[in-house]
């Protein structure tokens, strides 16, 4: 593939910078990168990888854009809710630059499809948000050795690393050299649990395009076998040397067919048999002289919860341990993910009690009490 | 914060988890002087420990 020279002026602040040029404009041009998740991390990147001409670019996405997501993933519009947003980014990049191409992938990323599609691609952009999809990737780019920008955010918090990178002198590192098994799910929050605030994936997915670019054009220093943290509140970054763990070797498949035969999904499941309750569950135990309902969100946190209650942040339980009376004990949160984490940290106390999760916590609480009002007038 | 007499990252673990029971139930990794670390680590009183859990969010 020839640059086109009628170009030149579109990308003419970056051809001019020192060893930069058009040869490496031309790296570019031929790059493909693949974008998995068109969220709050994947809009930003897309945004400048497209600006600034790589060739190809992947993206893969199975969701719909919903009114929250407006808050931080910047290249959709409130006329956009409901549609796809793997269709809905490619129509606004291929506005933004109409001499590069763009595949649309609007699926879920499956240890079926990620192989074939990952060999189509130079680079591999994390932007997922949840932990099995970002496992199935770092596993997949480790048995085809491409490099892997990784990004995660955590309310004011973000990480960023280059993954399977050539540094001279080292080993490649993997996301499992750091973490080798996966979280479960609600042990740690995401973003609809702890929140985000919107601009710090603007910085962190912004960060992984630069990555991307480095990658591609060879110039300065990726990310390669280092981590480094953001912290958008204090400006502080700290950046640690990643080193290959046994363990990581261990958990990866051995080849592509172990791959496919790996359930990323079962492996981040937590084993919550007996814990979880339904909101109509909860409604039975109200009453119940026994029961003490315990809400773990922050303070200020909405709706607010209108059955009787204690109130018990999920922050405070870093530094005190209360116990409260009655036999059973059933933890609340927004979404039922931080009402877990809580009972993780009690099971370790000693004492005779049950201990239960509202499944959904206040979001399904909420539906459930909407519906049953429903149902009443219509009655 | 700043800790001293802390011999090595087991001690040092031990201490954090007495002070945030919370930690004790949580996923993150240390990394030592900026270098990740797999095994218990000797400290030395002028060492930066950094405790990262993982991320999801994206």
């Amino acid at each position: 593939m020839s640059f086109d020279y009628s170009r030149y002026e579109r990308y003419s602040r970056q051809i001019l910078l020192p060893g930069f040029g058009v040869s490496t404009q031309q790296k570019l041009d031929k790059a493909k990168v693949l974008v998995v998740g068109a969220g709050g991390l994947g809009c930003p990147a897309l945004q400048y990888l497209a600006s600034a001409g790589v060739g190809t670019i992947g993206i893969i996405d199975d969701d719909v854009v919903s009114v929250s997501n407006l808050q931080r993933q910047v290249l959709f519009t409130e006329a956009d809710i409901g549609f796809p947003k793997a269709r809905k980014a490619a129509a606004v990049l291929e506005r933004m630059n109409s001499g590069i191409g763009i595949n649309v992938y609007n699926e879920r990323l499956t240890t079926a499809n990620a192989l074939e599609l990952f060999e189509n691609y130079d680079v591999i952009l994390d932007g997922t948000d949840n932990f099995s999809t970002r496992y199935l990737i770092n596993d997949a780019c480790v048995l085809l050795k491409k490099p892997l920008v990784f990004g995660a955010v955590s309310q004011f918090e973000g990480q960023l690393a280059v993954f399977n990178g050539e540094r001279e002198g080292e080993q490649p590192v993997n996301y499992r050299d750091l973490f080798p098994d996966p979280p479960k799910d609600g042990e740690i929050a995401n973003c609809a649990d702890g929140g985000v605030l919107g601009v710090l994936p603007g910085i962190i997915g912004t960060m992984q395009a630069n990555e991307v670019l480095k990658l591609i054009t060879g110039m300065g220093e990726p990310l390669i076998n280092r981590l480094l943290t953001y912290n958008a509140l204090t400006n502080q970054t700290y950046e640690m040397i990643l080193v290959p763990g046994d363990r990581s070797k261990q958990e990866i498949p051995v080849n592509e067919e172990e791959f496919r035969s790996t359930d990323y999904a079962a492996a981040c499941a937590a084993d919550n048999n007996g814990i979880l309750i339904s909101a109509s569950q909860l409604a039975q135990l109200i009453d119940d002289k026994d029961t003490i309902i315990i809400d773990v969100r922050e303070k200020g946190e909405l709706p607010l919860l209108a059955i009787p209650h204690q109130q018990l942040p999920l922050s405070t339980l870093q530094t005190e341990t209360p116990v409260f009376n009655g036999k059973t004990w059933v933890f609340l949160c927004q979404t039922g993910r931080r009402s877990l984490q809580a009972i993780n940290y009690f099971s370790a106390m000693e004492g005779n009690r049950k201990m239960y999760s509202v499944d959904g916590g206040i979001i399904a609480w909420e539906k459930f009490n909407n519906k049953k009002e429903h149902d009443k007038a219509h009655s | 914060m700043t800790l001293s007499g802390i011999p090595d990252t087991n001690a040092l673990v031990k201490q954090i988890h007495a002070q945030y029971p919370l930690l004790a139930v949580n996923k993150y990794v240390i990394a030592v002087d900026k270098k990740i670390i797999s095994g218990n680590t000797i400290l030395n009183e002028n060492s930066t420990v950094a405790l990262m859990p993982p991320f999801s969010g994206g």
